[in-house]
């Protein structure tokens, strides 16, 4: 054992308050832990935005359609790092997939994933692009156009027949697609929720209130990049298309408000063994970001704001920034929703008496830079994604291919 | 003897000879532990079958009255063990509970030597009751640890132990976050989850674990479930017994004699 470690240990055996059992000094699940439910979070709600339209078809919502699909493919690619790197011997990661116990939530991450990417969202966007990558790959020159026809895997139908084929494959994968976004991030939640031995993590409702955060954070995602986007492309921004998924968000944000003061009345009135030292951890270590951050800024200012976007009938530009601030207040709430559940969950003994705490490494492979570098990574993969599989449908009279 | 005497006898003789005959056959019954008296000097006579798991089932009685928390069991795992020094990593641990006439309740883990854990001279005319209360895996009969572990890496073996296997184990510590009496940790020489694993290294071969073994006032009684001869049926039979957290359904397999509501 290194002395950094003991000595950093030390330091935290003089921050506990009350009564700990003496392994539960070492918090198990850092920030990296944080990042995981936060990242897939946002891939399962940017794929429920991309699938009312196809499903149910929300027209309004078209222009958010591909950068929907390509943000939670760019998520979902890095989604499963987190994980890996926190892994005590990461070597053995494969193990999960050769020999998984069939009684361990996690054993299905491997699974769960590899169906979500493989089975429908890989599937959703070659069926989107074929068209748009056998056109592209016919007009272009050079390397970029051998990356259009690979990606398309060589074909080159592009009769009516084949596209209206296309367009059934996409509804047929995205009505798979919903309850395989459910099954993804609610999995999550079950990851935590079926924790019996932890009571802020044992609850039903997790893998519900998981989902609802998902969806407020995924649509709050892609109102950003869109918007980001446009800045960037000097375009100007689809207002019915920004007032809908916005409106989607202001009710998604409320469903989810309502969720989770459920539980927290439930787990209230219900007084447990735990309410206590559950009492304690929300006054003393989650205050700034469960009280201040997650409900205050994450919710209530953002809910504010888009009543008075809504109501006040604001010009466009005034509807933009009050949009603008309230997608990037939603994303830092659910963000401290992330860290309230897996690091609050480990701020409290077993025991019900006593406090831990938990001191962030900057640097190193579970430190805060770590987990800077893996939220701004799905970022980079997406800006390369979006340069490859352009986020508008080609226009009707592109020539055909040679 | 009249005939009527000899009657009345044959009364009395006969059921007697049953209960007789019942209690040879439960001397008969072999004690698979040795005594608990045994020093661990005296080497044990291999067995002349093969070890047999399928017919042993281990489990730990505790007698919290008989512990004066002199922390000999935890030194001796340490040792025995190999587990690191550090006062962060514990196979197990003894608790000392005081528990003030105004109910208050000051727990300590008198393993760990921290800077509040030092000695201080308490005012004792406040004190209700107190007591040492020795903790560790327990071993349970449904092992929360052993369902979430994505790799099968912790087991429970067909003599009731719960293990782990180091060189499959990914280090995920889902297992560590699973257990609800804060059993396991990681061992950050092997990045893989430890426990107590009962001595299952000497118990195969007939021996106490070292914290039975230790023990000064046999506070511990280490036993097997299957042999009505062992310590810890009688163990179990001479006390009224209870576990940690029943209510989380784990059914664990080291039980506490004179435990006291307060122990979590």
């Amino acid at each position: 054992m290194s002395p950094e470690m003991a000595q950093g240990l030390s330091e935290l055996l003089d921050q506990v308050t009350g009564y700990i059992y003496p392994n539960e000094i070492e918090l198990q699940w850092s920030i990296l832990i944080v990042v995981y439910p936060y990242i897939t979070g946002l891939v399962a709600g940017a794929f429920i935005l991309a699938s009312l339209v196809k499903v149910f078809n929300v027209k309004d919502l078209q222009p958010t359609y591909r950068l929907a699909l390509l943000t939670a493919l760019a998520f979902l690619l890095v989604a499963p790092l987190p994980l890996l790197l926190h892994l005590g011997r990461p070597e053995r990661f494969y193990e999960i997939l050769l020999t998984p116990n069939v009684t361990s939530a996690m054993a299905m991450f491997g699974f769960v994933y590899a169906w979500y990417l493989m089975g429908v969202l890989l599937l959703e966007v070659w069926f989107e692009y074929r068209r748009d990558l056998i056109v592209m790959g016919g007009r272009e020159r050079g390397l970029i156009a051998w990356i259009h026809r690979a990606l398309s895997l060589f074909s080159t139908d592009t009769s009516e027949a084949a596209l209206a084929f296309d367009r059934k494959a996409i509804r047929g994968i995205t009505i798979i697609g919903i309850p395989s976004a459910f099954l993804l991030h609610g999995y999550v939640g079950f990851i935590f929720g079926s924790v019996k031995a932890n009571p802020w993590w044992g609850s039903v409702l997790m893998p519900i209130v998981f989902l609802m955060s998902a969806i407020v954070s995924g649509i709050a995602l892609v109102i950003f990049l869109y918007m980001m986007l446009a800045a960037i492309r000097k375009e100007p921004v689809d207002m019915p298309c920004l007032d809908t998924i916005t409106s989607y968000l202001f009710y998604a944000v409320i469903v989810d408000f309502s969720l989770e003061a459920l539980d927290f009345i439930h787990r209230l009135y219900q007084s447990e063994e735990s309410v206590k030292i559950l009492g304690k951890l929300i006054t003393h270590k989650l205050f700034m970001s469960l009280f201040v951050l997650q409900i205050l800024i994450g919710m209530f200012i953002p809910l504010g704001i888009l009543v008075v976007a809504k109501w006040r009938k604001l010009n466009e530009d005034g509807r933009k920034l009050l949009y603008f601030t309230a997608v990037i207040l939603i994303q830092l709430g659910i963000f401290s929703t992330r860290w309230n559940v897996v690091i609050g969950g480990q701020l409290f003994s077993k025991s019900f008496r006593g406090l831990m705490a938990y001191k962030m490494e900057v640097m190193g492979i579970e430190g805060f830079l770590a987990a800077i570098v893996l939220l701004a990574l799905p970022f980079v993969i997406l800006a390369v994604l979006i340069r490859v599989l352009p986020t508008k449908r080609l226009v009707d009279e592109a020539p055909k291919p040679a | 003897m009249n005939k009527r005497d000899f009657l009345k006898g044959l009364i009395l003789f006969f059921p007697a000879g049953g209960v007789l005959g019942a209690l040879a056959r439960e001397l008969d019954a072999k004690e698979t532990v040795p005594a608990q008296t045994g020093t661990a000097g005296t080497a044990p006579k291999p067995g002349p079958k093969a070890y047999d798991p399928k017919s042993h089932y281990y489990g730990m009685g505790i007698e919290i009255d008989k512990c004066i928390g002199c922390n000999r069991c935890v030194e001796a795992c340490k040792a025995e063990n190999n587990v690191l020094q550090e006062p962060f990593f514990f196979r197990t641990w003894i608790e000392r509970y005081v528990i003030k006439k105004d109910g208050d309740v000051v727990v300590e883990s008198i393993s760990v030597k921290s800077k509040a854990s030092k000695e201080t001279s308490q005012d004792d005319s406040d004190v209700l009751r107190t007591f040492f209360v020795p903790k560790l895996c327990n071993h349970c009969v449904h092992p929360p640890c052993v369902q979430v572990c994505p790799v099968g890496a912790t087991f429970a073996t067909e003599d009731g132990v719960v293990l782990i296997d180091s060189k499959r184990c990914i280090g995920c510590r889902y297992c560590i976050q699973a257990c609800p009496y804060g059993a396991r940790y990681l061992d950050p020489r092997t990045k893989t989850a430890d426990k107590c694993s009962f001595c299952y290294h000497r118990v195969r071969q007939g021996l106490l674990p070292a914290c039975v073994e230790v023990c000064p006032t046999q506070a511990r009684i280490f036993g097997d479930l299957r042999s009505k001869a062992s310590r810890l049926v009688r163990f179990a039979r001479m006390n009224k017994i209870h576990v940690l957290k029943p209510s989380l359904n784990t059914e664990p397999k080291v039980y506490y004699a004179q435990l006291d509501g307060e122990v979590r």
